[in-house]
């Protein structure tokens, strides 16, 4: 049984059909890429997974339990960690308190050894620990609102656009720090435009258009397939 | 030595504001909303403490805490049966439902104990401190609303700033969506942001009635719109900005009242924040921070 399971979501926006019918699975250990163009859909998924959003059908397994009868406030003690896009730090708040948030169900004796291992990913949080977080770059916010997504101990890690707006040198540090993640154990389910990035690193991807997948391939395959060359890695 | 007189009495005044409006901006900081029932709140707390000591000779600290937990609860049970189902819609019909609340409270208050004023005695014995010759005179109310005030300012500030549930408190209210992800419950932080609010509330109404000696079931609008203008004035969503603003418009009113003209002094007062929010649009203490992408 896969980790997570999507079985035939649909989420609307009022009366507009934002994901219709989707599946995918998400397996124990793997990268899992969602690519697609703005409006594809990609986002509205993660949030369904999450729960901000309700879908109308279907149900989304994640290690045996029904996440679409979980209020979003649970998903993190499931083990599940959500990195929305546009970052959404708590701005008027430091890092450290932006990282207590994220660890904000764990026993608070567990605290400073999680913030020791998030500052070992990302030192420059450790030198910006007592810094307002609306102060903090682009890229410094990016490593703030994945840290605190760590410190929920997640076994599913969803990522949203982590690249979105910055360097590449940024995006470089960012993606050997999932593929980092990844190696001590964290599945991984990524969300990007930069589908040649998003590819690089996964095992399998899906290709959304306007709500749906349309088509589901090892990553290598696709980063050859005629198709998303054409449309998502310029040709 | 009456300028001195006037900022003291206006300290006074500007306190009970400024425990009114910190109600007001936390629950704005938080559900986005601008609550017009909260000086109704006070209004049933100010009766609270009147039944509680006139009728039931309770003392005035049992008085007070009766007031303070009944109001909690009014706040808490307001905000669940009338202001959450609406959390989805629009702002305006939860602006409308606020006004409506209002109104039941003040309606309800006339029908059960009459639209005649009540005497309030006050809670703290009318004695004075008389400096300088006697003409500087503070009553022990003034001395005891603005050590009360500033009591309430630090100890919701260290709250806030260190407790788990305050900063759940501040996460909220910059991002709800968020702060469920991080597995805050959001509506457990609303209510208790409700019931701070309408805690504070009976405090400033038991303050207020102490000060005016009088209350009547429409007691609580001209405070909670001078308080709404003292959280807006210091920056609304602002715990800083609301006592500053509090205070402030009270400093203004009296000073207004006795140098230039009763009658107009809370046209002045208006004017004022009208100026100053011109200025500085987001108030005195607003919010400056933005994320970047």
């Amino acid at each position: 049984m896969a980790m997570l399971e999507v079985r035939n979501i649909n989420v609307y926006y009022g009366s507009i059909h934002a994901i219709k019918g989707i599946s995918f699975d998400v397996d124990e250990g793997e990268i899992i890429s969602l690519i697609g163009a703005n409006g594809a859909g990609k986002t509205t998924i993660l949030n369904t997974v999450s729960g901000l959003l309700p879908s109308k059908s279907g149900e989304i397994n994640f290690m045996g339990q029904n996440l679409l009868k979980i209020p979003a406030h649970k998903m993190v003690t499931l083990g599940l960690a959500h990195v929305p896009e546009g970052r959404h730090v708590f701005t008027r708040m430091s890092v450290r308190e932006n990282l207590e948030m994220g660890g904000f169900s764990v026993p608070r004796e567990e605290l400073n050894g999680l913030m020791e291992e998030v500052f070992r990913h990302f030192p420059r949080l450790k030198e910006r620990e007592n810094q307002i977080a609306g102060t903090l770059s682009g890229g410094e916010q990016q490593m703030l609102a994945m840290g605190r997504a760590l410190m929920s101990k997640p076994r599913l890690l969803m990522l949203d656009e982590p690249s979105m707006g910055l360097s590449p040198i940024l995006v470089d540090e960012i993606f050997s720090i999932i593929r980092q993640l990844h190696q001590q154990g964290t599945t991984i389910l990524l969300v990007e435009q930069n589908a040649r990035m998003a590819l690089s690193i996964a095992d399998r991807g899906y290709v959304l258009e306007t709500g749906k997948i349309v088509l589901s391939a090892a990553a290598d395959e696709l980063l050859h397939n005629d198709m998303v060359r054409k449309a998502y890695l310029g040709g | 030595m009456t300028f001195l007189q006037f900022l003291i009495t206006g300290l006074s005044l500007g306190s009970v504001y400024a425990i009114i409006a910190l109600g007001y901006t936390m629950v704005y900081g938080i559900a986005k909303m601008l609550n017009f029932a909260h000086g109704d709140i006070i209004m049933v707390g100010a009766y609270l403490a009147y039944f509680a000591m006139g009728k039931y000779n309770l003392p005035a600290l049992v008085a007070v805490m009766i007031s303070v937990l009944v109001c909690t609860l009014l706040g808490v049970v307001v905000e669940r049966l009338a202001y959450k189902p609406l959390r989805k819609v629009s702002s305006l019909s939860v602006l409308i439902t606020a006004i409506g609340v209002s109104y039941l409270l003040q309606n309800g208050a006339q029908l059960l104990w009459s639209s005649a004023p009540k005497m309030f005695t006050s809670i703290i014995p009318p004695n004075t401190i008389r400096l300088f010759d006697g003409q500087l005179t503070i009553t022990h109310l003034s001395i005891f609303t603005i050590v009360v005030t500033l009591a309430i300012m630090i100890a919701l500030t260290l709250f806030v700033n260190n407790s788990k549930m305050g900063k759940a408190m501040r996460a909220c209210s910059e991002d709800k969506d968020t702060a469920r992800l991080m597995g805050i419950n959001v509506d457990t932080t609303i209510s208790v942001t409700f019931a701070i609010g309408s805690g504070l509330a009976a405090i400033a109404a038991v303050l207020y009635a102490s000060a005016y000696q009088s209350i009547s079931p429409t007691l609580g609008s001209m405070p909670g719109i001078k308080a709404f203008t003292a959280a807006v004035f210091g920056g609304i969503g602002s715990m800083p900005g609301a006592f500053l603003g509090g205070l402030l418009l009270g400093v203004i009113e009296t000073l207004v009242k006795g140098y230039l003209t009763t009658q107009l002094s809370d046209a002045f007062v208006f004017g004022i924040l009208i100026i100053i929010l011109l200025v500085k649009p987001n108030g005195l203490l607003g919010h400056k921070y933005s994320e970047k992408v």
